[in-house]
């Protein structure tokens, strides 16, 4: 067992739930209401130091009963530790606090979970779907009462797919990029204008080109 | 009665011996289908492992430029033959569409693989059931992926079929954009291409 979960249990007190080993790896229960205390804590501590999350992911069992697991996957680059945290949510109130706040790379990693199992992440700054596309509509394929094929036809599908258009896929920012182009910093403009990457020289002065031969 | 006489044609190119030995007479459909089904310029819209099988029949084993097709196009407009290689999700079908409506005339498109032709072992939420359900397809490539030698098998195939052609007929040519629902093909028959079958029909645990 990794003593972290006694430095948890010391910390936190009832927030903390079960814990087990399984495979070698620990697996620590939270309540869900805590999750982002908790992993904040996980992070910033000495001692600690979780400051690596490998993953977040989630799993819905079989028995309809049981509550959806969120599962954080975390691993300490100093100690080499591992740690794997995991939130019980009700099916009726999948929703949790965002760690984008703590690790930038959750940010993806909330939106895939949230796309692929419709958990909503209070606090996260982009919160959209991310493998289908933004106007899907027929619901969270990872989940257990989701139908192999999809919900709709085939044909429907394909409507859908086809009819969609494209720049759906990208947010208002990535598309506005053209449309703002006179809106954008000068130097990013000139380095748009040329089509390099990087910083752009400065431009040599009026009298300085005049003086070459 | 001449039965077993082979039947007298014309051959596709004649000398004249008439006029200068620089000279040659043919009919315009071979010389035009002569020079479309030599130089097959792929477009590779490889998504899958059919896209490794692809670049081995485009290496020097296999070599892909013996059918004179190894001049790859990656932009739709100088493409020939869209060669769809690998399976297609939903999310791709725009994609494969607009790229397929950028190609200039006169265009081919091949399947390769049994994802793109079929939907393959992907039958599920969020894969096409088969490419011919987004834009028309004039080959299709068994396998899973298919052997090199069955690609080159596929793009003889093309060449075969693009000799049998015939600038005559305009309607080869015509370009059928999608229809006002939105699809190529009506939706009762995009719901029958879809359906599975094989094992397939047993894959339907939580439907």
């Amino acid at each position: 067992m990794n003593p972290s979960v006694d430095a948890l249990r010391a910390q936190f007190g009832p927030a903390i739930g079960r814990a087990a080993v399984v495979c070698g790896d620990t697996i620590a229960y939270v309540d869900a209401g805590r999750s982002a205390d908790v992993l904040r804590w996980l992070k910033e501590t000495p001692g600690q130091q979780y400051n690596y999350l490998v993953d977040i992911t989630a799993v819905e069992y079989r028995d309809p009963e049981r509550p959806i697991e969120l599962v954080y996957e975390l691993f300490s680059l100093e100690r080499h530790a591992q740690l794997r945290i995991k939130a019980e949510l009700a099916k009726d109130r999948l929703e949790v606090d965002s760690v984008v706040p703590l690790w930038a790379g959750a940010n993806w990693l909330e939106r895939e979970v949230y796309d692929m199992f419709g958990i909503s992440f209070r606090g996260h700054p982009d919160l959209r779907r991310i493998l289908m596309w933004e106007t899907y509509a027929e619901g969270y394929p990872l989940r257990k009462d989701f139908p192999l094929r999809g919900r709709f036809s085939r044909a429907e599908q394909v409507r859908q797919a086809l009819g969609g258009a494209t720049e759906a896929h990208y947010s208002m920012e990535e598309l506005s990029v053209a449309e703002s182009y006179h809106e954008l910093p000068e130097d990013v403009r000139q380095r748009l204008t040329r089509g390099k990457p990087g910083p752009v020289p400065d431009e040599p002065e009026p009298g300085a080109e005049a003086e070459k031969p | 009665m001449g039965l077993n006489q082979p039947i007298e044609r014309a051959p596709a190119v004649q000398a004249v011996a008439s006029m200068s030995p620089n000279w040659v007479t043919t009919r315009l459909d071979f010389l035009v289908n002569w020079a479309r089904s030599n130089s097959l310029w792929p477009m590779p819209f490889g998504t899958a492992c059919c896209a490794i099988e692809f670049m081995a029949t485009a290496a020097s084993r296999f070599d892909i430029a013996r059918f004179g097709a190894e001049r790859m196009a990656y932009s739709p407009r100088q493409a020939d033959v869209l060669l769809c290689a690998g399976r297609l999700p939903f999310k791709l079908a725009p994609v494969i569409r607009r790229i397929y409506d950028q190609m200039t005339q006169p265009k081919w498109v091949i399947s390769m693989g049994a994802c793109a032709s079929s939907g393959g072992i992907f039958d599920n939420y969020a894969m096409v059931q088969g490419i011919d359900t987004v834009v028309p397809v004039d080959v299709y490539v068994p396998g899973c992926p298919p052997r090199p030698e069955g690609l080159l098998y596929g793009i003889l195939l093309l060449q075969k079929k693009v000799r049998g052609e015939t600038i005559a007929d305009p309607t080869l040519r015509v370009e059928r954009p999608l229809d006002g629902d939105g699809l190529r093909l009506p939706p009762a028959m995009v719901d029958e291409l879809s359906e599975p079958f094989g094992n397939s029909i047993h894959q339907t645990r939580s439907a």
